[in-house]
């Protein structure tokens, strides 16, 4: 019997396999599906009902096809190609002269290679630590004690807040003067910094921030998937006589490894495209010194110094590191019967 | 279920303690933002930040005036959340229901753009998006009609939708996926069309999903401040969402009006806090269905 995360989940009608342990965190496991196309293809000889189902659905998934195509992959294409100009201002592109200019002047811009080097080290510290601290906060709740749902709301409050929010919160948390970060510091006899106004700390201050804001999301997906996990290799594992901490490590976070995967995946496109946050906090399109990344970079080069073929090419830059975030996952999904 | 009524309490009163403290880190920002928006400008730097007003500290003058500020805003945010919402959720389940219970070949590229497309950084998007509604489709210029401000609200309606379309699908497959499959069958058997089927089986079993996509998708809209930045003219604009006005009222204020700040932020957060307190296992749900 597998334990209810979700107060109003006994009103689904479920598939679950009883007590098959699905490969990774979903509630629904894809397997159960894979087969009802392939029975309803071996049907064979109802090629024209076939036929007629595919028509029947157009009508379903075709016109949100079309709206989300063309407002996602048709402008990226454009934006790829916008990227070959030299487009800047207010005029239209001229697509008479194609060329990688834009890209050379990317890499070869130590504006540019600051600010790819902030957005990896966003990317990596704060996908790790929202995890670790995610899968901690879902661990101590998840462990039958009372007030789960509270605790629960509490940690992923955060999440619930606009970037925009975030900053103005944290703003004040960051304050020199009367903010609660320094009041701390200088409680405990140390003299602290202007975290904001520091390029040395500035991007460290951003990722607490973030981390702060995120990690409620990770503890949500690890506790999903915790609860997929059944009661019995809990009750297998403390037979066997397993120190709790022994438990976790060797028996449980193993599987939760698509947990991991899903919640690292978003978590650093969320890396990736921060913007609305260092916008609002620093009030401009220029962040402090030590804190400029890809996002903001981009839409200020194309939106407040108009070099829009110059932001163009950043932002294709970005999209093929998304791709090489999503490429992988999606194709791990694939071959887990997932899609 | 397992049961931790032998262990010594001492361990459960540590974690107790462990998770009170998490509270703390969790809760600090949210109550300190709070009781600083009742205070006056004295009182901000006269008490501790996380302590409420002292005597004659207290004003809700920060609250009017920021209300002021933000008023504007949040007209135009429910004007683009609501309907955003609504569209990209329906168009989420259409298309969920078109990609799982009904199977033709083909079905697998497809539901690859939708999933794909949750996962792009928008930013990818921004400068076509930006010629496309000024210079190629400027509906205060097609339809003369509306006015410019709400030819602009229009615009980021349909983005919005455009944009939440994939997760919204994403989410609704999840569900349809789990559906029973006995009853999709059973109606196939007795000869009912796909439409019929959505219709009589699917949809009067989604009020569920509906009230996860609809939570998650609207605190997505309005919490939004990178497609409203492009497509808006200024934070001063009548066509300005609250996350744009409130970047504008922070950019007016001097480092010592957090009152101010926080009156505002917390204005712009309320909506969807009261949606999230109110909601929050549908909206963890939503959250959940991304894994």
């Amino acid at each position: 019997m597998k334990r209810r995360l979700f107060t109003s989940s006994e009103n689904e009608t479920r598939t679950d396999g009883g007590t098959t342990v699905p490969a990774d965190a979903e509630p629904s496991p894809g397997s159960d599906s894979d087969t009802d196309p392939q029975e309803t293809q071996s049907s064979g000889g109802f090629g024209s009902s076939f036929d007629s189902e595919f028509v029947q659905s157009l009508p379903f998934w075709l016109p949100p096809f079309l709206l989300m195509g063309f407002f996602v992959y048709g402008a990226i294409g454009w934006n790829l190609l916008i990227s070959l100009t030299d487009l800047s201002g207010y005029a239209l592109p001229d697509y008479s002269t194609l060329d990688f200019e834009q890209y050379t002047r990317a890499f070869s811009s130590p504006e540019f290679l600051s600010a790819a080097q902030n957005t990896v080290a966003l990317l990596v510290a704060f996908t790790l630590t929202s995890v670790a601290v995610g899968l901690a906060l879902a661990i101590l709740i998840d462990r039958q004690i009372r007030f789960e749902d509270g605790f629960r709301t509490i940690y992923l409050l955060p999440f619930s807040l606009s970037f925009v929010v975030t900053a103005q919160l944290w703003l004040w948390m960051y304050d020199y003067n009367n903010g609660i970060v320094n009041m701390v510091f200088r409680s405990g006899g140390i003299s602290p910094p202007d975290w904001i106004g520091n390029p040395q700390f500035v991007l460290g201050a951003v990722i607490f921030a973030l981390v702060w804001q995120f990690s409620g999301y990770a503890m949500v997906v690890f506790l999903a998937g915790l609860q997929t996990i059944p009661d019995e290799h809990f009750e297998a594992a403390r037979i066997d006589g397993a120190s709790t901490v022994r438990m976790y490590w060797r028996v449980i976070i193993p599987q939760l490894r698509g947990s991991m995967i899903s919640a690292l995946v978003v978590l650093m496109i969320v890396a990736l495209k921060t913007f609305d946050f260092l916008y609002a906090l620093f009030g401009q399109y220029q962040p402090k010194k030590g804190s400029d990344i890809l996002a903001t970079l981009m839409v200020r080069e194309a939106f407040s110094n108009n070099n829009l073929a110059y932001g163009s090419a950043i932002s294709i830059l970005l999209f093929v590191m998304a791709l090489g975030v999503i490429g992988p996952y999606l194709y791990s999904q694939y071959r887990r019967g997932e899609l | 279920m397992q049961d931790l009524r032998g262990s010594i309490g001492y361990w459960r009163i540590t974690l107790y303690a462990v998770l009170a403290l998490l509270v703390g880190f969790f809760l600090i920002p949210i109550e300190a933002g709070l009781v600083t928006s009742f205070k006056t400008t004295e009182a901000v730097t006269r008490t501790a930040p996380y302590l409420p007003p002292g005597p004659g500290g207290f004003t809700l003058q920060n609250w009017v005036a920021a209300f002021d500020a933000l008023s504007n805003g949040l007209v135009n945010s429910l004007l683009l959340a609501i309907p955003g919402t609504i569209l990209s959720a329906t168009l989420g389940s259409l298309a969920a229901y078109g990609l799982t219970q009904v199977s033709w070949r083909g079905q697998l590229p497809v539901l690859l753009l939708f999933v794909a497309a949750v996962f792009i950084p928008y930013q990818a998007v921004l400068v076509p998006l930006s010629k496309f509604w000024t210079v190629y489709v400027p509906l205060q210029e097609l339809f003369p009609i509306l006015a410019q401000h709400h030819a602009t609200l229009l615009e980021l309606i349909i983005t919005d939708t455009a944009y939440g379309i994939p997760i919204c699908t994403v989410l609704f497959r999840g569900y349809y996926m789990g559906l029973s499959g006995e009853m999709i069958e059973a109606a196939k058997l007795d000869g009912a069309s796909v439409a019929t089927i959505y219709r009589r089986i699917v949809l009067p079993l989604s009020g569920p999903m509906f009230a996860v996509t609809f939570i998650f998708q609207f605190t997505q809209i309005w919490n939004d401040l990178l497609f409203p930045l492009i497509l808006v003219p200024g934070a001063s604009s009548q066509a300005a969402p609250v996350t744009l006005s409130l970047v504008g009222l922070g950019e007016t204020l001097s480092g010592t009006d957090y009152g101010l700040r926080m009156a505002g932020a917390f204005i712009t957060a309320l909506p969807t806090l009261l949606v999230f307190i109110l909601f929050g296992d549908q909206f963890a749900r939503g959250i959940a269905g991304r894994s």
